[in-house]
């Protein structure tokens, strides 16, 4: 009797050791959580990303080897990169517009890649870097900040959010994650833009744009940003640079999407060719952004009808 | 093929010195979209340097609602296919019908994920018939970042196959036909009404042209095609060699058909 006693709740012996490994054996299957949806986060099963490493002395290295096509273009598993996005806040919220070209090597893997990612109705993430990583984890952002709604009774700030997203990937440091993002936003503060990477660094500002195609976007917008910009003004620039980022850079380009953080939340205002703004604009119905409108009839390769018959 | 506990005595000498555990075996995959019906198919050659195997499917059938085509590296193809009917298996036994699309998508996304630091070598589409009847692809990279598509190609004829397919004109609903080849497709198109014959016959011709010039494309050609809840045969009654899989009965419909190709 005190045997069987001290059996069932010893942590030495035998019989404590096979129920270690038994609840062991029961960990390592999946939770309950499998069993149901878990808004399609079931394979995360506690909640805690679990993630499959490999069995060699250093991880990251085996991950760089495989994965990092800048040193390698020849490596096997491409990720996508290559990107122009910009968030910037004016007096009328916060505009964010994105190209939606995603490369693998110089191969252009697709046109319709959507970069905003939709956190909540009050919250944005732009998209650079690794697509996967901005898109599972910016998702994952938005479980949590839903949790915090409803434990808080209140929505999170979006200094908080992009706080919790900056200090989650930074437990990620060195492993080889890649994400340069914006997350933006409206709270009891106004509009607000951070910016964080995944190196940990954190941001808070009027105006960024991250990607291969930044400097091209800056350029435009630096040149073009006030703070009392009207909301039609403020569109047409973010688009505007989105465009001339698509001109330039080989690696961003296709269609432009804008959003247009306010008050109530974010809407967003449309999709935009590249291509048709250069020759059509935005609408394609007034003048097209490429410069060859411009100097129609007054260059040797298209002379004025004058200089023509002359 | 290394086992992993080889892989780290191999490595622990000198670090950045893997064998690697990954090999790639060509061969190439194709989802197209319709508005009610949607194709997956791929060829079934399987190379290995300069060995190959002629029958290995690369598409597998989940539910009748779903197709998966996986290409790359096919251990691990075949083992993620077998982990995701696992998953829809379970989740039939808590739910009582099979999981929609959308969802599998998202669950694939995170399946993926969850090897981002071992990551799979595959390239995953996902196919089959959305909840409000119309026909879906989802692509993903290797680490799970996927996208709703109406037509793509993956595997080692993708930079043949894709452009071909993009620029067929009748694909997209086009705002205006000016600089359509200069143009992308876009973002808010979704499939006009292309009938699943002119699909058939443009996989088949698709293949058929990879396997003239891509060494590691032939043998056979597998293609599923599944139907959405009360859309008619379309002809497929009458294709040679189509074959119903379906295994329900009140419900999408998915039917295969093989073709053969060059064997050299």
């Amino acid at each position: 009797m005190m045997n069987s006693f001290a059996d069932r709740f010893s942590t030495t012996g035998p019989i404590a050791e096979l129920r270690k490994a038994q609840a062991n054996v029961e960990d390592d299957q999946f939770s309950d959580a499998a069993w149901g949806s878990e808004a399609g986060f079931g394979s995360l099963a506690k909640g805690v990303p679990a993630f499959t490493v490999p069995n060699v002395p250093d991880p990251s290295a085996f991950l760089r080897l495989h994965t990092d096509d800048h040193a390698d273009p020849n490596c096997r598993i491409k990720i996508q990169h290559g990107t122009t996005t910009l968030a910037f806040r004016f007096q009328g919220g916060v505009i964010v517009a994105v190209d939606s070209r995603a490369t693998a090597g110089s191969y252009v893997a697709s046109g319709t890649v959507k970069k905003v990612i939709e956190i909540n109705p009050y919250l944005l993430g732009t998209m650079a870097g690794g697509a996967a990583d901005c898109q599972f984890w910016e998702t994952y952002l938005g479980m949590h900040c839903r949790l915090h709604e409803l434990r808080q009774r209140e929505r999170i700030s979006v200094s908080a959010a992009s706080k919790y997203l900056s200090n989650l990937v930074y437990s990620y440091k060195g492993m080889g994650l890649s994400m340069g993002t914006m997350i933006c936003g409206w709270d009891k503060t106004g509009p607000a833009v951070f910016y964080v990477d995944s190196d940990g660094t954190r941001l808070k500002g009027d105006l960024f744009s991250v990607g291969s195609g930044s400097t091209f976007a800056y350029g435009v917008l630096d040149q073009g940003y006030r703070w009392d910009l009207t909301d039609e003004e403020a569109q047409e620039l973010g688009r505007r640079s989105i465009y001339a980022a698509g001109h330039r850079d080989a690696f961003s380009g296709n269609t432009c999407n804008l959003y247009h953080v306010k008050e109530d939340g974010w809407r967003f205002i449309g999709n935009y060719d590249i291509s048709q703004m250069h020759y059509e604009g935005p609408t394609g119905t007034g003048t097209g952004y490429g410069y060859d409108l411009r100097v129609e009839g007054r260059t040797s390769a298209n002379p004025p009808p004058a200089a023509a018959a002359a | 093929m290394p086992d992993m506990v080889s892989l780290s005595r191999a490595a622990s000498g000198q670090p950045s010195q893997f064998k690697t555990p990954y090999s790639e075996n060509g061969g190439t995959i194709l989802a197209v979209a319709g508005s009610r019906f949607c194709v997956v198919a791929g060829d079934t050659r399987r190379t290995d340097g300069y060995s190959q195997t002629r029958y290995a499917p690369k598409v597998f059938r989940l539910t009748d609602k779903a197709v998966l085509a996986v290409n790359g590296f096919s251990a691990d193809g075949n083992m993620f296919v077998n982990k995701v009917r696992q998953q829809l298996e379970w989740y039939r036994h808590g739910h009582a019908r099979d999981m929609p699309l959308h969802e599998i998508a998202r669950l694939m996304q995170t399946m993926l994920y969850a090897r981002r630091f071992f990551p799979y070598y595959v390239s995953n589409i996902l196919s089959g018939i959305e909840e409000d009847g119309s026909g879906a692809v989802y692509t993903f990279d290797s680490v799970g970042s996927y996208e709703r598509d109406t037509c793509r190609v993956a595997g080692a004829a993708q930079s043949f196959m894709q452009p071909y397919l993009d620029n067929q004109d009748d694909w997209y609903t086009r705002p205006s036909v000016h600089y359509k080849n200069q143009r992308s497709t876009h973002s808010s198109s979704r499939p006009t009404q292309l009938p699943l014959s002119s699909v058939l016959s443009l996989v088949m011709d698709s293949f058929v042209n990879a396997s003239e010039r891509h060494v590691e494309v032939g043998d056979g050609l597998e293609i599923y095609v599944v139907l959405a809840k009360g859309s008619s045969l379309q002809g497929l009654e009458k294709l040679t060699g189509a074959q119903e899989v379906t295994a329900t009965s009140d419900g999408e419909r998915v039917f295969t058909v093989r073709r053969s190709l060059r064997r050299d």
